[in-house]
């Protein structure tokens, strides 16, 4: 109980940038899932094309290989190209990347089903009145885009929330590595993991409650009186 | 109607002036020149038998579909076209979504947003594409919401409304952007028998109010009675027109008298 009390901060440190990894995660990888499903949706063949092949490799392979090839693989690609040390790729840009890369790939999926859930006729209203086709976007499809995918994107956040343990293989400081430095240094490891474990359980129940009240509120127009 | 027939009074002006539009879809030529010049207060009613192209028709005119030729003009002023790769093409959209903001839709299936209140869906345009503070948007919502009855409901979601309120409420939000011609595509083809009337009733009133209005209907005995020319669409062209109770009583086409008597048994 002591050790814990003497870790507390490290552990308080490590989970700041657990957290960072995740929000910024969930942020990018939301901006590149909806143009993946874009891309998917466009009338270009080879457009759609691509976005479907690289969202299948996307989930086709562990995560953790994701990560592996991202950080090790483009370190050997920088040092071939540059010479050897000149830029590194960092725990922090290969865990983000590799986390981005497949929120992203299953999100467009999400996305994508969302996108055409909205009524084209919804769309054609909306330019019959003149709004503009950015403006048909913002104001009429995507909070329609939003409300559908919400539930969706909620389990996308709690598995990455919890895949960023997979970073502290890597060398990132985050909660994970910090809870295993500690149990390896004061040798106990039940109560750092479980210090650990539970912390993730807060957040992901938190995630969840959150995610419901967002739910809620979006989902207005489906109520019936 | 087209040109200066003797019996159209010469100091009305010409509010909507469509000249010669054509459109195929693939090697399916679905309009193949019709033309149409409504007055101001004039209130054309089309009708054609299923496939004949009236929808079509009517989604030229504010270019949802973009017509392969032909020329549309509201209060004179031309929607300027240009080409590319052989296709016809707006040469401004700037200027196609002005347009638009001028000539208002219902459509047959509403088509309201279904994310918004009806109070919302009356406002968007106005703020959004017309620019109004939100302050008069919602009068004006209001006033026009409580013109079509259904003012109460103003706080509750489409989905929560019946057909013949949910259209009515679209007359709403067409309304509010002050529209120079409305365009109407079978708005009571989608309600269910016991709720045309409501809506029907709503439009005989613009009509009365004088209203420039472009409706495609079914419904025989609402046209002859609210309209003030009625076109007949078939097979692309312009089958049949005139003032509905002369062409209605002595069709000049054997196509139209035969849709007239499929339509009235
Ligand atoms: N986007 C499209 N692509 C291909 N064909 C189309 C398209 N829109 C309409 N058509 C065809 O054009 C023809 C005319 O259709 P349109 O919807 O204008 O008819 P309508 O007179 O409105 O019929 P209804 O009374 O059933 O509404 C039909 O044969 C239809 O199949
Ligand atoms: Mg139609």
């Amino acid at each position: 109980m002591e050790d814990l009390v003497a870790y507390l901060p490290l552990l308080i440190q490590g989970l700041r940038l657990t957290l960072l990894l995740a929000v910024s995660t969930m942020l990018l990888g939301l901006v590149l899932g909806m143009l993946l499903a874009l891309a998917k949706l466009s009338r270009h063949g080879w457009l759609a094309r691509s976005a479907f092949v690289f969202t299948n490799f996307m989930r086709g392979i562990p995560e953790f290989l994701v990560l592996l090839m991202i950080y090790f693989g483009g370190t050997q690609v920088l040092d071939t190209a540059l010479g050897p040390g000149v830029v590194n790729v960092s725990p922090w840009i290969a865990g983000l990347t590799a986390l981005t890369l497949v929120f992203a790939a299953y999100a467009s999926e999400t996305i994508r089903g969302a996108y055409q859930s909205v009524p084209k006729g919804q769309i054609e209203a909306a330019r019959a009145y003149g709004f503009s086709a950015w403006q048909a976007f913002r104001i009429v499809q995507l909070p329609q885009i939003w409300r559908l995918a919400l539930p969706g994107i909620g389990n996308l956040w709690q598995g990455s929330l919890k895949d960023t343990a997979l970073v502290s293989i890597v060398g990132l400081d985050d909660l994970m590595r910090k809870a295993n430095q500690a149990a390896q240094t004061t040798r106990a490891p039940f109560t750092f993991y479980m210090a650990a474990a539970l912390i993730f359980l807060v957040l992901t129940l938190l995630s969840m409650a959150i995610f419901t009240r967002l739910e809620k509120r979006a989902s207005k127009s489906d109520r019936r009186t | 109607m087209a040109g200066d027939g003797p019996s159209a009074p010469r100091e009305i002006p010409v509010a909507l002036d469509v000249r010669s539009i054509r459109k195929s879809f693939g090697s399916h030529e679905v309009l193949k020149g019709i033309s149409l010049a409504a007055r101001e207060h004039d209130v054309v009613a089309i009708l054609g038998s299923s496939g004949s192209g009236k929808s079509t028709f009517l989604r030229c005119i504010n270019l949802l579909e973009t017509p392969d030729g032909g020329e549309v003009r509201l209060k004179g002023e031309l929607i300027r076209m240009r080409q590319r790769g052989g296709m016809l093409v707006p040469a401004d959209m700037k200027q196609v979504d002005r347009i638009r903001s001028r000539l208002s839709m219902v459509f047959q299936q509403f088509n309201l947003w279904q994310h918004m209140t009806i109070l919302e869906n009356v406002t968007a345009a106005q703020i959004h594409v017309l620019g109004r503070d939100r302050k008069s948007a919602v009068e004006k919502a209001e006033a026009m919401l409580a013109k079509v009855g259904v003012a109460d409901k103003r706080g509750h979601y489409p989905g929560q409304l019946s057909g013949g309120q949910q259209q009515r409420v679209a007359i709403a939000r067409a309304l509010a952007m002050d529209p120079e011609v409305m365009l109407f595509d079978e708005p009571t083809s989608a309600l269910d028998p016991e709720l045309v009337n409501e809506v029907l009733k709503v439009m005989r009133d613009l009509a009365a109010e004088g209203r420039t209005m472009l409706i495609v209907t079914h419904e025989m005995g609402f046209a002859r009675e609210a309209a003030s020319h009625m076109l007949f669409l078939h097979q692309g062209l312009v089958e049949d027109e005139g003032p509905p109770r002369e062409i209605m009583a002595n069709p000049n086409s054997e196509r139209f008298r035969q849709f007239l008597s499929g339509s009235l048994k």
